[in-house]
């Protein structure tokens, strides 16, 4: 196995893209990513998308991005694990490189979510549920992670307000983040005061329905040297694991096991410690879940993640700086691009170019990226030579 | 998706509760399977789950989804049967200030959505609190 870099990044502004169809979403990330890493030709593209099926009526989108891309003949693949559809791109594309079998592979991610009304999208995402067992009854998804919420809550009494100030310091990173769908501070008291959707969550504790799409290039470690001039990342561990699709088949349902299995297989194959990792981008599509995953990702004990936030240490300037990006919350959710984009947080972080969102100590950043209620969940560790 | 398949094909899970028990290792599954995730056996005999048991965790849906828009807001659980399954349903006839882990609740057949557009009803279970 070959050691791989990443040479090139590129991602859109989060949001309402009214202007951008998936195609030019994708397009605008890919051409920026390709752009700023010199390499001159691509020999796979890898592209994690949930559900164009649903949001746009539109499948077989490898071939439309392979040629809306210029690139065709290219091989080109869409992969799907729900919202972790962006992570397995990568974890594809790392694959392809390692082998041998290509050079320069793109790893893309995208999702057009606001061409269809908010009760297709929710239709949609629900499509990441067992459709029999859960959705049938009526459970959504903000109502799966509140299913989480209560449990969490119960057996550690973790308090409604450490669920709020998740949000609260996510939208803090976020509002440094030019490319943040959702750029404003907000407060404890009006994560608790907004909107109710699923008790206990309410509308600021959910992430929100957003267009995007991120693309980091590929290449082996070796080949980086000649090409760019910037600092050199290479992924240190690519790891995937799977869980009970359905939640009430889990035995613990505040522990996601699919996380905590990736995790520890790639801290095994980085070589590393949870406290070895600088930083984090991890999957907060509720607040709940950046909890539970700081917890299945061994940073904190089982049943202290809701002390995390409010102790500062996942703040910016706290020990474990945790999504700097802004995260699902404040960045924005456009599912199947989530995963690359926190790489692209991570990469920019590593490479000392955040900007005023730039951490004091960015040398080794872990990705967690999460399918459904923990159903599937890849996770990267990423380096600085 | 609400289709006249699917509901056929479901109807002994939503109808009649019934699972499947490894003839192996005795672990139930619901809905059956073909292998079992403990001791990979591939033998099961019918079993039928029990209706009473206790909520395990709860929320309240406020925005429902397709299908779903009359009966918001509802409330929802994952209920642990007496013999241990697990299954997630909707708790009926309870208010949301009733909802607590450990509320005894038992099953009762009920309709479960609005007829979608291949007009179908869809019956199946829901939990309903102890008097």
């Amino acid at each position: 196995m070959r050691d791989v870099a990443v040479i090139g990044i590129g991602m859109t502004d989060f949001g309402e893209c009214w202007n951008d169809s998936l195609r030019d979403l994708f397009v605008k990330a890919a051409l920026q990513a390709m752009d700023e890493s010199g390499a001159d030709r691509l020999d796979s593209i890898y592209v994690g998308s949930m559900s164009p099926g649903l949001f746009c009526g539109q499948e077989h989108i490898g071939s439309l991005l392979s040629d809306y891309l210029g690139q065709a003949p290219v091989p080109a693949a869409r992969v799907e694990s729900a919202c972790a559809s962006g992570g397995l791109a990568l974890r594809c594309g790392f694959f392809e490189v390692a082998s041998g079998a290509s050079d320069f592979v793109l790893c893309g991610g995208v999702e057009k979510m606001t061409d269809v009304s908010g009760a297709q999208a929710t239709y949609a995402l629900g499509t990441a549920s067992d459709q029999d067992y859960e959705a049938f009854h009526g459970a959504t998804f903000p109502g799966l992670y509140a299913l989480i919420a209560t449990a969490h809550m119960h057996k550690y009494g973790t308090k409604r307000e450490d669920l709020a100030q998740v949000a609260v310091k996510n939208h803090e990173n976020g509002l440094l983040n030019p490319h943040a769908q959702y750029r404003m501070k907000i407060t404890v008291e009006q994560v608790i005061n907004s909107v109710k959707v699923a008790d206990p969550l309410n509308i600021l504790d959910c992430s929100p329905i957003t267009d995007g799409a991120a693309a980091v290039l590929l290449c082996p470690l070796e080949m980086t040297k000649k090409l760019s001039k910037k600092p050199i990342v290479k992924i240190a561990a690519s790891a995937m694991a799977t869980d009970t699709m359905a939640l009430h088949q889990r035995k613990d349902i505040t522990w996601l096991g699919s996380t905590a299995k990736a995790a520890e297989s790639a801290y095994k194959k980085a070589g590393v410690k949870p406290g070895d990792i600088d930083f984090a981008e991890v999957h907060d599509c509720f607040t709940i879940a950046e909890i539970c995953v700081l917890e299945s990702l061994g940073v904190v004990e089982k049943g202290k993640g809701g002390e995390a936030s409010r102790s500062g240490l996942t703040a910016r300037d706290g020990k474990f700086p945790v999504n700097p990006s802004g995260g699902l919350k404040s960045k924005g959710h456009p599912v199947g691009a989530t995963g690359i984009a926190q790489i692209y947080e991570i990469v920019t972080q590593l490479r000392g170019e955040a900007g005023k969102r730039q951490l004091k100590k960015a040398n080794r950043g872990l990705a967690q990226n999460m399918g459904g209620s923990g159903g599937s969940a890849v996770v990267h560790i990423l380096e600085v030579l | 998706m609400i289709t006249p398949p699917v509901v056929r094909r479901n109807t002994p899970q939503r109808y009649r509760l019934e699972a499947g028990k490894c003839k192996k290792c005795g672990k139930v599954f619901f809905p059956p399977r073909l292998v079992c995730d403990k001791c990979q056996c591939r033998e099961f005999e019918p079993y039928t789950l029990p209706s009473e048991g206790a909520v395990v965790t709860h929320t309240v849906i406020r925005t429902p989804p397709r299908g779903f828009s009359d009966e918001a807001p509802y409330c929802m659980g994952i209920v642990q049967l007496t013999d241990g399954t697990r299954l997630l349903c909707q708790i009926a006839d309870c208010e949301p200030e009733r909802l607590s882990v450990g509320l005894k609740v038992h099953l009762e057949f009920r309709r479960v959505q609005e007829a979608g557009e291949s007009g179908v009803l869809a019956y199946g279970y829901k939990a309903v609190p102890e008097r």
